[in-house]
Order: C-alpha cells, then sequence, then structure tokens
C-alpha cells in the first residue's frame, strides 16, 4: 500500500507531469473559481476556503505530516535531511506560507472593501501609519536576536558540506551550483551557455528594472490587495514561484547522478539508464517528415526554426494586441505593450522549451553549431 | 579650501586669505594631475599582474606511450588528470578526445557500462566517438592532433583542434591508424 503510494509520487514527479500539476495548482489556487469554463469554475470554488486561516493552517498541517512521514523512507531521508538541502526543504514551506499569506491578507482587504469597511491596516494603525520607534526599530532588533541564536544553533547543529580539494579532472556527480543559482543550472539544461547564462539572467534583470515603468498601476501600495492588481501579481509569482522556486526545488531534489531525474522515494542509482537520445526541430521535418537529408547550407536547414522564432517574438504580440490581449494592449499603450510582451514571451520560452525537451527530447529549434548559434 | 567665489565680496573681503580663482584652478589641476597619475599607475600595475613571473602550464605536447599499451575498444582514462584527455583505441586506431564538454566546460566521466560520456553539469551524453546525442551540448568533443614520434611512441599534441561540425575529424592528424 505505502509502496504503491511511493511508486505514485515517483511516477508523478516525473518531470512533464509533475511541470503540469503544478501549472495547474498554481492557476487553480491563485484564481479559485475564476478561470475557464463554467463546471470547472464550479469544481474550483470550493478552494477559495483555503484562503481562510482556519482551512489554511490545516492544510499546512497535514503538508508538513506527509513530509515528516516521507522522511521515514531512506531514499527520502537521504536527500531532504542533507545539511545543504535542509534549508531547500524549508524554503519550499516558507515561500508557499508566504505567498499563501500575502493572497489571505489580500483577499480579505478586498472583501472588507466591498463591505465597505476599513482595510486592515487602517484598522491596526488608524491612519495607515505607525511610528519607526519603537515600532519598527524593536521589531528589528529583537528579530536580530532571535535570528542571530538561531543561526548559531543551525550552525552548530547540521555540518558545513565541505568536500575534498578541488580538482578541474573529476566532477562530482552530480555537479550542483549553490542553491540559488540552481534554477540558472536548470535553464542551462535547455539552452546554449549564451542564453541562460548571459541573455536570460540579463532580461530577468532588466525586467524587473521595468516593473515600474510598465506597471503603472499605483494601487496596492502599502497595503495587501489581491483584486486590484491580480494580472500584475500573477505574472510575477508565475516567474517567481513556478519558473524560479520551483526550478530550484527540482535542481536539488529531483536531480541525481549525471544529471538524470529521480522520484523523491527513488535510490539515487548512479547507473540509471534513461534514454535521452535528442532530435532538432531541422532532423524531425527534413529527415522524419520529408524523408530528405538535411539540406548543407544552414540557413535553409533551419529555416523552419528560424520562421518559428520570428513569428513567436514579431509576430505574436500583434497578434495578441488585436485579438486576445486588447484591453491590455489598450490600458498599457503600444511601445509599453511590446516591451511587456517582448519580455513575457521570453519567460514562456523557458517553460515551452523544458516541455519540448522533456516530451519530444527536442534538442535545439534552431541550431548552428558551426557558429555557436542554438535555441 | 573652502573658497565661495561666487559669494559677494563684502561679505569675505577683511579675510586675506580668500582664495583667488587663479589660485583655485591651480590647486585643481594639481589634484586632478595627482588623481590622474595614481589611476594610471594603478592601471599599470594591474597590466603587469596579468603577465606573471612564473606560470605554471603543463606542457602542451606529451608523449603517452606506445600503441600497443592501449587495448582496442577501451577508453584510456591514465592521462585524463594530468592532461584532460580521454584516448580510445577502436578497430581502425586510436584517437584523443579532449576532456572538456562543449556545453560550459565541466570534465564529462566516462561510463563503462553504459558505454558513454557524461557530463555532471547538465547531462550532456556523448558516444564514446565523442559525438553528442543527450543533453544541452551543442558540438561533439573535440580531438587533439595525434602522430607517432620517432621513436615510436604515440605524441599528442594539444595545441591542434580538430572539430567534428567543422568536417576536421577527416584529417589524418585527428586519428592515429595501426
Ligand atoms: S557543461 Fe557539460 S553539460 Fe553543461
Amino acid at each position: 500500500m505505502i509502496e504503491a503510494l511511493k511508486h505514485s509520487v515517483n511516477w508523478l514527479s516525473a518531470p512533464p507531469r509533475f511541470f503540469t500539476i503544478t501549472l495547474a495548482a498554481f492557476f487553480v489556487l491563485l484564481f479559485p473559481g475564476e478561470l475557464g469554463p463554467a463546471w470547472l469554475r464550479r469544481l474550483t470554488r470550493p478552494l477559495q476556503t483555503v484562503y481562510r486561516p482556519k482551512v489554511g493552517g490545516i492544510v499546512f498541517a497535514v503538508l508538513g505530516v506527509l513530509f515528516l512521514a516521507s522522511c521515514f523512507d531512506p531514499n527520502f531521508a537521504l536527500i531532504v535531511l542533507k545539511p545543504d538541502n535542509v534549508p531547500i526543504a524549508a524554503m519550499i514551506f516558507l515561500v508557499a506560507f508566504f505567498v499563501w499569506f500575502g493572497l489571505k491578507e489580500g483577499r480579505r482587504n478586498d472583501a472588507l472593501r466591498a463591505a465597505e469597511q476599513p482595510i486592515i491596516e487602517k484598522r491596526e494603525s488608524g491612519d495607515g501609519k505607525v511610528m519607526v520607534w519603537p515600532d519598527l526599530v524593536y521589531t528589528e532588533f529583537l528579530c536580530m536576536i532571535l535570528w542571530t541564536i538561531f543561526l548559531i544553533v543551525w550552525s552548530i547543529c547540521l555540518k558545513a558540506p565541505i568536500e575534498e580539494p578541488a580538482n578541474p579532472a573529476k566532477t562530482p556527480n552530480p555537479s550542483k551550483a549553490p542553491w540559488y543559482f540552481l534554477g540558472l543550472q536548470e535553464m542551462l539544461v535547455y539552452y546554449d551557455p549564451w542564453i541562460a547564462g548571459v541573455l536570460l539572467p540579463g532580461l530577468i534583470i532588466v525586467g524587473l528594472c521595468a516593473i515600474p515603468y510598465i506597471d503603472k498601476n499605483p494601487k496596492g501600495n502599502g497595503y495587501f490587495t489581491f483584486k486590484e492588481r491580480k494580472p500584475e501579481i500573477a505574472i510575477f509569482l508565475f516567474g517567481f514561484v513556478v519558473l524560479w522556486v520551483w526550478l530550484i526545488i527540482i535542481g536539488t531534489f529531483l536531480r541525481g547522478p549525471n544529471q538524470n531525474f529521480f522520484g523523491p522515494f527513488e535510490y539515487w542509482d548512479a547507473h540509471k539508464l534513461v534514454p535521452l537520445i535528442n532530435v532538432d526541430l531541422s532532423q524531425i521535418i527534413w529527415v522524419k517528415w520529408m524523408h530528405t537529408a538535411l539540406p548543407r547550407n544552414p540557413i535553409l536547414r533551419e529555416i523552419f526554426g528560424l520562421t518559428l522564432v520570428a513569428a513567436y517574438f514579431l509576430a505574436l504580440p500583434p497578434l495578441l494586441a488585436k485579438r486576445w490581449l486588447k484591453g491590455y494592449y489598450e490600458k498599457l499603450g503600444p511601445t509599453r505593450f511590446h516591451i511587456m510582451m517582448f519580455l513575457g514571451l521570453t519567460m514562456l520560452s523557458l517553460p515551452i522549451k523544458m516541455m519540448l525537451r522533456w516530451t519530444l527530447n527536442m534538442h535545439y529549434v534552431v541550431t548552428v553549431p558551426e557558429i555557436f548559434f542554438n535555441i | 579650501m573652502a573658497a565661495a567665489p561666487g559669494k559677494p565680496a563684502s561679505a569675505q573681503a577683511a579675510t586675506p586669505s580668500v582664495m583667488t580663482r587663479r589660485g583655485f584652478l591651480s590647486t585643481l589641476g594639481v589634484a586632478w594631475t595627482a588623481f590622474a597619475a595614481a589611476c594610471a599607475a594603478g592601471a599599470v600595475a594591474t597590466t603587469r599582474f596579468m603577465f606573471p613571473n612564473v606560470l605554471f602550464e603543463p606542457p602542451q605536447q606529451f608523449k603517452a606511450g606506445l600503441p600497443a599499451d592501449f587495448q582496442t575498444g577501451t577508453v584510456d582514462q591514465r592521462y585524463k588528470e594530468s592532461f584532460g584527455v580521454f584516448i580510445v583505441r577502436d578497430e581502425q586506431g586510436i584517437y584523443v578526445l579532449r576532456a572538456v564538454c562543449t556545453h560550459l566546460g565541466c570534465t564529462p566521466n566516462w561510463l563503462e557500462a553504459e558505454n558513454k560520456f557524461k557530463c555532471p553539469c547538465h547531462g550532456s551524453g556523448f558516444y564514446r566517438s565523442g559525438i553528442n546525442y543527450e543533453g544541452p551540448a551543442p558540438r561533439p568533443l573535440e580531438r587533439y592532433r595525434i602522430v607517432l614520434a620517432d621513436d615510436g611512441q604515440i605524441l599528442i599534441d594539444k595545441t591542434k583542434i580538430f572539430a567534428q561540425e567543422k568536417g576536421e575529424w577527416s584529417s589524418p592528424d585527428s586519428f592515429l591508424k595501426v
């Protein structure tokens, strides 16, 4: 019984399935009873109750118990209780809790506002303001002391993971970046170094800097709200939770020797055989569909991939502006809309490429190894 | 130094230490010259730093023993640590693969049981020939020049690299027929 359960968890945590589940859970929990056809709304509406403190508390408690119970499995415990992985395990719960908390407070304020009552921040402090001294400084001081104690205890109890002296000829297997870079390392699996290591991180920083210029919605400043900033919150959380924290989590717990994927209850077998023979888009189209050899000329060879990428970045935004995102286009105006679309589509290209790799073993959509150009 | 040339003269007329425009400018000139000189000295020191007095560089050419030392059908790792190469012998002869992943430069491992090179960093896999077929690596592993020295030993020259995607593996120096 328990074994069967573990097996199904392992099966579900294969990346394409796990990612689909994560995506579905993300949207359903963010917008319970608001997305999709009528039957889906009816089905997911009860989930709104997770934003009640009691229900949310119970959900977290159940998740915590499941997590602790899983630690009785030797394979699970081996990975999760490794000193360097303990903070990541804590991070899962911390991120989930604070996202939940922010959304809960936002929803509560929305409800208060709908009932024409003062929002929480007003109630707690009258005019929405508190004094720096003593309110803020005292809190900070106490936090500092407690946190210092906590860090000292932690550093005594959990050993720092120090390994043998570095040797360029011997790379540990699996080789992992520090946890906060595991998202980047995961991106490197799907993209060329110049995209995953230079372009995308650069665009993440540029995109974060651009937020105040693109998002001119002044609401939500200094108080919790959800209703007034739905798209902004959804886009940000998608990038942060799904594309950053989630990648760190799978990079920590599911990537094993040879960068193969392992279920949480699976033994990290260095000899696990996974058939992963890559195909490029050009091979699929020319060889598999048209039964010809790959053309010699790289431009001709990659013409389909190049068209696809160009259409994705150049043709899709105007189309969206005309059809599905008309209101958004009018709200932002052409310049901001197109900058936003470029950043958003770049962000979305990551999950698209990940899915292509996991399901079709798609190596590169455009590949010109002669000049180090692969997408 | 607290010169205030913009202030009305009446306020400061009594104090003779008021800085003149000329004095101010020449002080400024000296200061900037000193600053520029310091920067230049720093730049020179930094440039000098780039050319160390002692440089540890393993030789770029080495002798790897007789061809008979390498068995047919094996991937030899004896020089992996010292020179960063895999020496592979098949039915036709011997070739030398550079032990640097073409994705981001980690050192791949040779997995005997799976008959492939596998990179532990992002999971690129390469056939015994060096051709990439798994994971993100965009190109096959590179090969080094291999020739027979006069004394019959294998001579491996790491200054010359042969890349498959440029069609260089057909070059006679990339492969030692035995
Ligand atoms: S460095 Fe080898 S797979 Fe990335």
